[in-house]
């Protein structure tokens, strides 16, 4: 069981990063990295959203679409679910807890649009064995932090190509997806690393 | 005449891609072949007319207020029809594209063009507005895939071009790859035309989709972020 933690953790951190793998939720990533402290707010927002999401849209798919053999509408109650849920944890972290709505409040609309919630609720399904739910939540908690690495080492080099020199036409966008490109690459080095045991 | 400029807006002036920069998941995940990115493009399409017609059809009728899970709702719908399409027909298209045809949905594309076009024109010019900004999509990220299984496989279209003998640059076509050809892209779009990307002006400004289209989600975060 441990064992089986610690290889979702290490694969869903680094080995299968959502941002620099997957390719999920590369707006975020691309928009709110200028910044280390933005970066890092954001990520703590996701992990906050991805872990619960998880959790409800699992519940969801199992105790509400399978018995009614409603799997099509999946896409649709998965997105609405989400979007609900963003809504809900907002209130919920204004009424309960300032400090912690300060520091997330900005980000948690903008991500019901992050396709890397909604992508991970719809790979949590692929899981297979025993404790899916438990797992399904873990990974969903474990891909929030592989984000959150990600958009804070990122917003790093961010800071650092503010100040460079680039070429006019590759000034913004451009480089900074270069840049990603190299981020990129790094956690590239990381495949194979449990090969055989996955 | 005014429809047709509609429709070469969405492919050259405020190509989504390539001037808007929005969309940028499925533009680096699966631009790993050029087959892939017709796929993608024609599926998207596809939903960016279908929601486009309902929601001009419906913008007399959607209060503000729920505008936004009003227009996701639509959104979806059009996926799941688009999903279960590929499914029944093309089902090796549905696996190489695997989960990103359901996150069509959260694809900024289709929410900017809702709020920013279909929610205030009439049906006609949504319809063609959407067939413009599929079309420069499709035609963009087939461009991309193109150029990275080239490099990175050393075909196109599935045909091999350089032999046997041959050993292409397999990063290309690994996520590294996707970045580097789209900066690089963006770059050369940009030395071409002498202008730069369109990033504050997505159009997205005002949907809540701020979260996607780059510039515009940073600069509404760190602005109430400071205040």
């Amino acid at each position: 069981m441990l064992a089986s933690i610690l290889i979702t953790f290490v694969s869903a951190v680094f080995i299968n990063n959502f941002v620099v793998v997957k390719f999920l939720g590369i707006c975020p990533f691309l928009g709110v990295s200028k910044k280390i402290k933005t970066a890092a707010g954001m990520g703590a927002a996701v992990i906050f959203v991805m872990t619960f999401a998880s959790a409800v849209t699992w519940l969801v798919q199992e105790f509400m679409l399978k018995p009614l053999e409603l799997e099509y509408l999946q896409t649709i109650a998965f997105i609405l679910v989400i979007a609900a849920l963003v809504q809900l944890v907002e209130m919920i972290l204004q009424k309960t807890s300032q400090s912690l709505y300060k520091a997330l409040g900005v980000y948690l609309p903008l991500i019901t649009t992050n396709c890397a919630v909604l992508g991970v609720c719809l790979l949590n399904l692929e899981i297979q064995g025993d404790a899916r739910f438990l797992m399904s939540v873990l990974n969903g908690a474990f891909s929030g932090v592989g984000f959150t690495l990600a958009i804070v080492l990122f917003a790093g080099i961010r800071e650092r190509l503010e100040t460079a020199q680039v070429p006019k036409c590759l000034e913004g966008f451009p480089i900074s997806l270069i840049a990603a490109s190299l981020v990129s690459l790094a956690f590239l080095g990381f495949q194979g690393l449990f090969q055989g045991l996955i | 005449m005014k429809l047709f400029k509609i429709f070469k807006n969405g492919i050259i002036d405020e190509n989504p891609t390539f001037r808007l920069v929005l969309g940028t998941c499925p533009t680096l995940a699966i631009t790993t072949s050029a087959i892939n990115g017709i796929g993608m493009g024609l599926a998207t399409t596809a939903v960016l007319i279908g929601s486009n017609v309902v929601i001009s059809l419906l913008r007399k009728f959607i209060p503000g207020k729920v505008r936004m899970p009003a227009f996701v709702t639509v959104i979806a719908g059009f996926v799941t029809i688009v999903q279960m399409l590929l499914k029944a027909y093309v089902p090796s298209l549905d696996k190489a594209l695997g989960i990103y045809i359901p996150l069509i949905v959260v694809n900024c594309i289709i929410m900017a063009r809702a709020e920013s076009f279909a929610s205030k024109y009439p049906v006609l010019d949504s319809a063609v507005d959407g067939l413009g900004m599929g079309v420069g999509f499709t035609l963009a990220i087939t461009a991309l895939g193109a150029v990275r299984e080239i490099l990175g496989n050393g075909s196109i279209f599935g045909q091999y071009l350089f032999g046997e003998s041959a050993s292409p640059a397999l990063a290309m076509i690994l996520p590294p790859g996707g970045f580097l050809v789209y900066g690089l892209a963006i770059g050369l779009v940009n030395l071409l035309t002498k202008r730069q990307v369109l990033a504050a002006g997505c159009g997205a400004k005002d949907a809540g989709c701020e979260g996607c289209g780059g510039q515009c989600g940073l600069q509404t975060a760190e602005k109430e972020g400071q205040s």
